[in-house]
This record gives C-alpha cells, structure tokens and sequence, in this order.
C-alpha cells in the first residue's frame, strides 16, 4: 500500500513534476519506507554489502535507548527527591518523559529541518548523519534548557559545525558536543552551576517560594557529584559509588548511568559499530592520568572512580567513537582515545573553572585528530620511501 | 622450500552457485570477439576488414605505440563485424569461426636457445604477449621495460572463481613451458604462489624454476597484486609483469604446438546460473553460445567475478583475462523497512550489524545496491578486507583530490581495481571504489 503511495506520488516529485525541487525530501523518505531498487553501477562491483548508514546510525540510537530510558526515570527520581513530593515510579517516569519530548521535538525539528533543507539546495540525498547528533543533543544537556536556546545551539551546530564544512562525513567536530559547548559558553548561567542539573529546580530557586505545596528539602542536592570533586565531599553529599555506577544522581539526562551507557557500549562493540580501540584507550588515560593525581595527592580520589563521574563514560562510548571526528587510522585511534582521556581527568584534576572535562577533552582531540593521522599515515608513507631507496 | 604468508584480513564471500568441479562440456567456437578495451593503455590499430578470413593466431589489430604488439584472432574464420562505440572507439572486433579452425603455424625455436630479445619478439609476433600485465597500473606489459620479477597467482579466492587445480589438469606441460619461457623475460625470477592450505595438494607445486611462495587467508589473498606487496612490493619508479595462470598455459602452448592457442575452461556460475558447471570455451566466447547456463529473466551476465568483473549482457563476450563467467539475478526491487530488520536473513552482510556473520550458509545474492549513496562516514572497514599496508581510505582521498604526488605518495603503484574491489563491497556508504581509483590509475599514467 505504501509502495502504491510513494509510485503515485513520485512522478510530482521527479524531474519535470511540479515539486521537483523537493526531490531530496521525497528521496529521503522513500527510502526511509524501503530500501531503493537502485542496482549496482558500471565498473563497479556487481554485488554490494547488505549494510549501509541507515543501519549503522539506527544501531547507534538504539545503543543510547538505555541511557534515554535511565534517564526520563531519573529526571523524575531527582526532582521528586530535591522537593521531596515521594512520587511513585509513573509519576516520575511521566514527569521524565513530559521533560525531555520538547527538547527532542526542538533538537529533530531544527536540526532535520536543516539538513533537509541543505540538502535541498545542493541537490542532494539527505544524510542519516543528524539522526544520532539530534537523539545525543537533549541527553547531554541541562533538562531545563530554554527551548529557544537549544533552537540556536542546534542550528550552530548543524550549519556552523557541519554544512559549512560540506556536510555529513566532512566536519571537524562533533556536532552534539559543538551544540553542547555553544550553550556553555554563551550561556554559562543556564548551562553551571548548581542548581542547573535537575528538572524545575533552577526556577524554583529564582522564584523565591520554590513549588507550590512543596519545599526544597536540600537545594545543594541538586549539584551533580563533580562539583565535591573529593572522597569526603562525594560522602558528605551522600554519593557512594554504587550511585555513581547505577547513576540516580543529578546530571545531563542520559550520562549518569554508567549501567545504562555500557549496555549501550556492548552494543556499539559487538555490532562493530564503534570502535573499542576508541574506548578501551580514553578508559586507559584516564586511569593513568587518575593514577597520577592520586599519587601526587591532587585529589583523593581513587583512579578507578573518575571513570564512574560525569560525562566520562558516555562521552567515550558514544562521543569519542564518532567515525567522523575520530583519528581514522588504527593506530591513531589508540592515541587519540588515551589522549581523550587524559585530557579529561586533567582538567578535572587541575582546573578549578571547569569541574568537567570531557567536553573540551573530546573537542580539543577532533581538532587534533587529523594531526594524529597525518603522523601516523606519513610514517606509512616514509616507510614506502625508505623500501625504495634500500632496494 | 617456499615461504608462508598468512594473511588475516579480507573477505570469502558465502555466494551461491559455486561450479562444480566434475563435468566439463565443451562449447564448439561461433562467434568469439577480441576486445581492445579489454587491454589498458593500448590505442588499438586495425589490420583487418570485415569480411576478411583469418586464422587462429592472425593479427587483428595492433598497438598504435608499438607495431610489433598485434592482437590476434583466436580462432579460424571470417571477420564478421567491427563494433565502434562513441567518437569511433574501436570496442570490439569479432570473428565468426567456420569450424575448420585452422591456425597459423608459427616457427618456434627451443626456449633454451632464446634469449630475453629473442624470446620477447617471439612472443609479440605470435600474439601471446598481451598476457603480460604490467604492474605498475595494470597495463600491457612494455616490451622495453626491464621488470624486477614476474608473478603468476597459482590460487584463485576470487567469489566463485575457477578452481585452476580442476581447469588447467591436463595443461601441466603448458603451463610448465609457460614459466620457462617467462623465467627468460627477467632477472628477478618467476614467483609463483599457491594456497597454503593445499600446497601439496596442488599439481602446481611439481613446476621447476620458479620461486614458490605460499599465501593463506580470505580473498584477496589470491590476487597478485596483494602478494606482490608481500613478496616485494613495488617501488617508484621499479616495473614488475604479472601474467594470469590460463595465460601461461596459452604461452606455453605456443611452444608445445607452435599455434596461438587461447581456449579455456572457464566456471559458469552464480546465484543464476543453470546448473553451474565449467565449460571449455574459445577465448572471447560469445554470452550467446553460454545462453544455455543462464536462467531465464532478469540476469546481469559478468565476465570475470561479482567484484572486479565486467558486465557484458546476453550479447556480449568473454573477457580477454577471465575464466569465469558470473551470472546473477538484476536486483531493482524495492524492500520495505530492510534496513531496520533485525534479521534480514536472505541478505549476506560482512558487518555485525546483521546476525549474517553468525549464519554459515551461502546467498542468492544480486545487483540491488542495498542502501543510497553516502559520503565517506565509517573509516575502519576498509582496512579490514585490505591485507596490504597501504591506507585505502586515505589512498581512495587523495585519487578524488586528484593528487598525483599524494598517491604516489600513498600506494597507488601498487593497487589495480581488483585489489581495492571489496572495499567497495562492504561501502555503507555505497561509494563507487573502484571507479574512483580507476580514474585515479588514469590520472597517474597520463601524468607519467
């Protein structure tokens, strides 16, 4: 029946109808509804591999449905907990949802409407690219984020960081994060701080009288556990280790759980989506530069609990291994990763300003990551010239 | 005793139709056609008009460059059409066989008593030396280059490919003076590899005078040039010949019988093939007198294999370097939700996005793309099927960029299209691979 729809339909979008300049748009959700009857080209090879980018990007969403799930329940667990309203779990599952499904109408609508519309001008197929950067954008955000800045932050990200470059597969920086730290620096009130991690708190607080019928039981609860960044302040804050693992602390949505994300990271390894070099290597650094702070008393802290932090764990399973801002090489990607991580901890340890460091880690490294390529790829290359002149 | 070399990466598609190795039937000569397009480099001049009688063995057209490099008809008849594409490019020239095959007999001396000037003559006068390759690009061979060695690939892991132990049985002494007569052409000795797994196993291995070398791991470990790049990879500025093992045998019987002898047993086979089986054919055979094999509908009829092979049509021919025919149903189908199946179990993919690698069984693949084209996304998978030290993605940039220093720079002397085929085959992004470097190799040649 839908086949029958779209071979109706097709002739006004194709060349000469009346809508062909929305060919792109048509084509893309043509081929969103069925895989197309193109066959393979001269010259070429006559069969091609089943997979192809749609799949590979699904994988990836669906690896982040656990950190998503995780989350809706914890913004409801948080707010329940900070004005002490003693929900149930639906409660807080539906306050959870009501939170999150604006921001991921602001992030989809904006961003997609972007792409299409580039894609549209240069007469292209639209990229599955945003599909993952749009679902990561509202996990990775304060949840009270005002719309229209998130509205600004995507289209910074997708135009800024992505088209100008040429597009999907040609940007230097990841497009989630590049979204992320807009806000940050533009908007550091709304994006620090406080009080900014759990749903309607920042507003209670300015408001004065916090929440009809409630009270804030403990307004520095609401600080995520990054800002104690020591044994005692994580145990005075009432965070053991098991909360940070199981992750029902406050935080951006989807990066508290370290369960929730390494189910996420099973998935990514065991399909081959992602690479576990990537991430084996950035947990590597951040061991190591841990280990270092730890010896050298900066922190208390021992190495193994960073990992457990922040946006540690999700930046490197899902942010770190994107295939297109990553070192491409396969040696590259284990300096690359090791750096991430290091960099990470570093600013943690030694950075007053900025209690998390994973952010910059991972966008500092896109910028470099050609860098390490060119290193790695000139060594090949030296390699091949030395060959010829020994012979 | 030889060296082993094992190579891990690549890729064994898990293709159906496989050719069985017990019957051969014969297919008697009609029309066969010598195609200049199937020689690169070569600016063909014709020396015949339709109409003329010619032998297996006379010349049909020559190279512009180089006069003495004649291509000749492979069987007795008359010629019978000369097919011109766009701004006249020769394309074919084809010659109807009048069954009497008769051959011109030509004087051939002993090849101990010829030396590399001698024996290189001989073979461009008699038409065998278009079975020369030239590495760098894939060339014919320069009869005035000097080439460090000569490889012949003793194994064939191509999908679906022509099982040589079974197709050149009873061409052993061919092929055995094909490798003489080869080891006069160059200093560096004749190369030959075989697989590992059946080294003994192979008839091969009782050749003389050629340096064994053994290859195990998924295709393309059988290509030549993925070995040469083990044996000794080529440098700017070195030349090394390659020659496809049927071709030896046809070498090595112009010295047995003194004709130009290029028949073979070639695999008809594939997921749409009737009954495949190997068949012995006149070089250039006509798809027409195969027709019997392919099954009825919408078929793509590939000369050579599914990955690096040429599609000829129902009325095309026989490349000049193949012994495989590959036949496969036209995929221009539309599939609902296929990429969001979990399973998706009638489509073979080498990612573990689909449970495929968990399967052991063999696919009915066809020609539909699977997917749209992307720009270049996921970096690490073409590495994998790969198995030389080369940077493929970085090689595949800088051949778009159309930087002649930067390929060099990078490995473009040692890849020909074959070698970088199933990078393309496993392209989430669909990229066309192989045309790229195509254009890439082009680019290179004319520059030079």
């Amino acid at each position: 029946m839908a086949k029958n729809f779209f071979d109706k339909i097709r002739p006004t979008f194709s060349e000469g109808g009346k809508l062909s300049w929305l060919h792109s748009s048509f084509d893309a959700f043509e081929t969103f509804f069925f895989v197309p009857n193109r066959t393979t080209r001269k010259g070429g090879t006559h069969v091609k591999d089943c997979v192809d980018l749609k799949r590979l990007l699904i994988i990836v969403v669906i690896a982040l449905v656990p950190a998503l799930l995780f989350g809706i329940w914890n913004l409801g667990f948080q707010h329940s907990k900070v004005f002490g309203l003693g929900w149930g779990f639906w409660q807080m599952v539906w306050y959870g949802f009501v939170k999150i499904i604006p921001l991921y109408l602001v992030s989809y609508i904006v961003g997609l409407g972007i792409e299409f519309a580039s894609a549209q001008m240069k007469g292209h197929e639209v990229s599955e690219g945003y599909l993952v950067s749009g679902f990561i954008i509202p996990l990775i955000v304060p949840v009270d984020v005002p719309w229209w800045m998130l509205a600004i932050a995507v289209a910074f990200a997708v135009i800024i960081g992505k088209e100008v470059f040429g597009g999907t597969g040609m940007n230097i920086w990841n497009p989630a994060l590049l979204a992320r730290a807009f806000l940050f620096f533009s908007y550091p009130s709304k994006m620090s701080g406080d009080s900014v991690w759990v749903g309607g708190l920042s507003k209670a607080l300015a408001g004065g009288t916090p929440w009809k019928g409630g009270e804030v039981v403990d307004a520095l609860s609401g600080a995520t556990p990054l800002s104690h960044a020591s044994l005692d302040g994580l145990s005075a804050a009432g965070t053991s280790v098991w909360n940070l693992f199981l992750g029902d602390i406050p935080g951006a949505v989807g990066e508290t759980s370290v369960i929730a994300i390494l189910i996420g990271a099973l998935i990514l390894v065991c399909t081959g989506v992602a690479s576990w070099k990537i991430m084996c290597s950035s947990v590597l650094g951040a061991l190591f530069v841990g280990w270092l702070g730890n010896v050298g008393g900066v922190t208390d802290i021992p190495c193994w609990e960073q990992l457990l932090l922040g946006g540690f764990a999700f930046g490197t399973v899902f942010m770190a291994t994107d295939p297109v801002t990553s070192a491409q090489t396969e040696c590259g990607k284990w300096i690359y990763g090791f750096l991430i991580g290091a960099l990470c901890i570093t600013v943690r340890l030694f950075n007053p300003g900025y209690p998390e460091g994973m952010m910059l880690a991972i966008l500092l490294m896109n910028t470099f990551a050609p860098l390490i390529d060119h290193y790695v790829v000139s060594a090949n290359v030296n390699r091949r010239l030395k060959r010829a002149k020994t012979v | 005793m030889s060296d082993q070399i094992r190579l891990k990466k690549g890729l064994d598609l898990p293709i159906a139709g496989a050719a069985l190795c017990e019957v051969t039937k014969r297919v008697t000569p009609g029309l066969v056609a010598v195609k200049p397009t199937d020689f690169r480099g070569m600016v063909p001049r014709l020396l015949v008009k339709e109409g003329d009688s010619v032998k297996a063995g006379t010349p049909l057209f020559a190279d512009k460059k180089n006069a003495e490099m004649v291509f000749c008809s492979p069987v007795g008849g008359t010629v019978d059409a000369i097919v011109r594409g766009d701004k006249r490019k020769l394309l074919e020239v084809r010659v109807k066989a009048d069954g009497k095959n008769e051959a011109v007999k030509f004087d051939v001396p002993k090849i101990s008593s010829l030396d590399k000037q001698g024996m290189t003559s001989l073979l461009l006068q008699c038409g065998v030396w278009p079975c020369l390759k030239q590495r760098p690009f894939g060339t014919v061979a320069d009869p005035q280059a000097d080439p460090k060695a000569i490889f012949i690939s003793g194994m064939n892991t191509a999908p679906l490919g022509a099982d040589r132990d079974f197709t050149l049985k009873d061409d052993l002494a061919a092929v055995q003076a094909g490798v003489d007569a080869l080891g006069k052409l160059t200093k560096g000795g004749v190369h030959f590899s075989l697989s590992a797994e059946n080294y003994a196993g192979s008839e091969f291995h009782k050749l003389s005078g050629v340096i064994f070398h053994q290859f195990s791991g998924p295709h393309p470990a059988g290509n030549v040039g993925v070995q040469i790049n083990h044996i000794s990879p080529i440098n700017k500025g070195e030349v090394v010949w390659t020659v496809d093992l049927p071709l030896v045998a046809v070498i090595g019987r112009l010295f047995l019988k003194g004709v130009y002898d290029a028949h073979r047993t070639i695999a008809v086979a594939g997921p749409a093939a009737k009954n495949p089986s190997y068949v012995e054919v006149p070089a250039g055979v006509s798809m027409k007198d195969l027709s019997a094999y392919f099954e009825e509908g919408e078929v793509r009829i590939v000369s050579g294999d599914v990955l690096s092979g040429e599609a000829v049509g129902p009325d095309g021919f026989l490349g000049f370097y193949h012994d495989q025919v590959s036949v496969l149903k036209e995929g221009n189908y539309y599939e609902m939700f296929g990429w969001i199946n979990p399973f998706r179990s009638k489509k073979f993919s080498a990612s573990r996005a689909y449970p495929a690698f968990l399967r052991r069984k063999k696919y009915d693949m066809d020609t539909n793309e699977n997917g749209g084209e992307r720009p270049f996304l996921m970096n690490d998978v073409y590495g994998k099927v790969l198995p030389m030290d080369i940077y493929p993605l970085y090689l595949f940039k800088a051949c778009l960029a159309e930087d002649p220093d930067k390929m060099e720079q990078l490995g473009i002397y040692e890849v020909i299209e074959e070698d970088v085929a199933l990078c393309e085959y496993v392209c989430p992004s669909k990229i066309d691979i192989q045309n790229i470097v195509r254009k890439g190799i082009e680019l290179m040649m004319k520059e030079m």
